[in-house]
């Protein structure tokens, strides 16, 4: 053992404070979702399901999970598309600007959300607009898919680093042909890649929030605009905390799949 | 399973037509690279494009519309004026003092993981449990330390024994709940370098008789630099664009993002508030440049 037992004790004590940094807002959340007090008041006198019901009924919570749903749809399926030719055309082939572009396909990312929303506003306004495309749920659609083509073709572009191209070119020498081989022998070994790089990006734009209020039109509204909107009302409170609670319960979910298919994918969020 | 049909040679012409795509690379390289370097280069880098060009312009006071006049106003202003400088200084602070909170954090949580947990099963445990959360709603977070440090909530709760209260909500709530969200970006990287560090160094130190203190600060911390590097771009540029969280748990504090917003919208100035972004790019882009020397932008 090279460190000391002392050291070790201590980062053993560091690391328990920082999970329990980690989960107990998560908890707070779910425990205060079944407080039964109308105002926030901490610690939770008794419990009640009450809010989850309401929240499930709540027609605004509807609409707007709707709406999240179908702009992830979308910019997931665009993005699937765009982000798995990308990472072919830089994994596969050498060409000029390769490097660059490597790095633009990053940037939707990690330049500030609303320096993309900003820049995405004014475009749309001075391209789209006067061609008689308003801003609706097609821009938020086109504002998602920009900053998802990098989950997915992260994703993609590691599995195809990692397969090579014996076998592809082995397909192609036994007769088959370029979609035969597409179909039969890359499709297969990248489908676990798509589906956790779909995943991912379906999570990233289901959270979006400030890419979404430049770029959606007055009566679209998403979940976390919806969550956003409702914060600061106190009346309103409970339902929130409910939906926040349902969302912290959900998200396990997709996560956890994403993680399982997406090997060593810890980093699969960039 | 498919049909079996499929699996057998293709048809004479589709045979033609994969020998001619398979001779002739570029053609291939082309149909995969046309869509998305044409949204990536025309509709994002486009976008930019014309919101740099837009932060020259200015609206008229009276209409509301733009003016499409080329001028330095819009910058000459933000220099100029001090508030602006006031916030600008306080949000390179915050993302500062988020990143150091990060690190202090994260280094042991890694340690432990990485070197001091023997089973694989519990390590990997460890490694879903700490990144879990950064997929839990970004909304939902900002909600959950507004009620920790809410008055009358959580940690008022916690502390009342005690006799004291907690700071209630601002600028400490703000560094707290940025901290809290950009801590797994900040533990990855540096786990993923732990993991690349062989235990062979860390024994011959030990060997050598260096202390524990010794082994981390002249072999560990060296090693890890490009890995720190590369969680601080996170916790840096993801703090310094952020005006949401600031809004939930700050109170009335701003942060430089909120200028940017706020006139977008309550102003409607958009030329000026092209012209604010400017400044998070301007720090972003810098500071990518700064920690690209140590090789950071390679342990991303």
């Amino acid at each position: 053992m090279t460190f000391s037992r002392r050291a070790r004790v201590m980062f053993g004590c560091i690391a328990a404070i920082a999970l329990a940094f980690i989960y107990a807002p998560l908890i707070v959340v779910l425990v205060n979702s079944f407080n039964v007090s109308k105002v926030f008041s901490w610690p939770p006198r008794s419990f009640t399901l009450s809010w989850w019901n309401k929240a499930l009924v709540n027609q605004g919570v509807r609409e707007a999970v709707l709406t999240s749903v179908k702009a992830g749809l979308g910019a997931t399926a665009i993005a699937l598309v765009l982000g798995s030719m990308f990472a072919a055309a830089v994994v596969r082939y050498h060409w000029f600007g390769r490097e660059a572009l490597s790095l633009v396909v990053i940037l939707p990312i990690a330049l500030p959300g609303i320096v993309t929303g900003i820049a995405l506003n004014s475009a749309f306004r001075t391209v789209l607009v006067p061609l008689g495309i308003s801003f609706g749920l097609f821009t938020v659609v086109l504002g998602h898919a920009t900053f998802c083509i990098v989950v997915v073709f992260n994703n993609i572009a590691a599995r195809l680093r990692r397969t090579g191209q014996t076998l592809q070119e082995a397909s192609m020498d036994l007769g088959a042909s370029t979609w035969q081989t597409f179909r039969f022998v890359t499709l297969p070994a990248v489908r676990s890649a798509l589906v956790a790089g779909a995943l991912l990006s379906f999570a990233l734009s289901f959270d979006e929030i400030v890419v979404t209020s430049f770029t959606a039109g007055p009566g679209i509204q998403t979940l976390p605009q919806w969550i956003f909107n409702n914060l600061f009302r106190p009346n309103q409170a409970p339902i929130v905390n409910a939906v926040a609670a349902a969302l912290v319960v959900l998200f396990i979910i997709p996560v956890y799949l994403a993680q399982r298919l997406s090997e060593g994918g810890a980093g699969g969020r960039i | 399973m498919t049909a079996p049909s499929t699996r057998t040679e293709g048809t004479p012409t589709a045979r033609r037509r994969s020998a001619f795509l398979y001779r002739h690379e570029r053609l291939r390289l082309a149909g995969l690279l046309t869509p998305p370097v044409l949204w990536l280069v025309v509709l994002y880098l486009g976008s930019l494009g014309v919101m740099l060009v837009s932060s020259l312009w200015s609206v008229d006071s009276f209409t509301g519309d733009l003016v499409k006049k080329t001028s330095f106003a819009n910058y000459h202003i933000l220099f100029t004026q001090s508030v602006y400088r006031t916030v600008a200084l306080r949000t390179v602070g915050i993302a500062l003092g988020v990143t150091v909170i990060d690190l202090l954090l994260a280094l042991p949580l890694a340690l432990f993981i990485s070197k001091v947990v023997r089973s694989r099963r519990v390590r990997y445990a460890l490694l879903i449990m700490v990144t879990m959360p950064l997929w839990a709603s970004y909304l939902v977070k900002g909600y959950a330390w507004r009620i920790m440090f809410d008055k009358g909530g959580v940690i008022d709760w916690v502390l009342s024994p005690l006799g004291l209260h907690g700071p209630g909500l601002g600028l400490t709530a703000t560094v707290v709940a940025l901290a809290y969200l950009w801590l797994p970006y900040m533990v990855l990287p540096v786990y993923a370098g732990l993991e690349r560090l062989p235990a062979s160094l860390l024994e011959a130190s030990a060997d050598l008789g260096a202390t524990t203190t010794r082994t981390l600060r002249s072999v560990v911390l060296p090693l890890l630099i490009p890995s720190i590097a590369a969680g601080s771009i996170f916790t840096f540029s993801l703090t310094l664009g952020d005006y949401i969280m600031v809004k939930i748990v700050g109170g009335t504090t701003q942060m430089f993002a909120n200028i940017v917003y706020d006139n977008v919208g309550v102003a409607g100035n958009l030329p000026f508030a092209a012209a604010a972004a400017v400044f998070p790019i301007v720090v972003v882009v810098a500071y990518l440049f700064a920690v690209r020397r140590t090789g950071a932008l390679e342990n991303l």
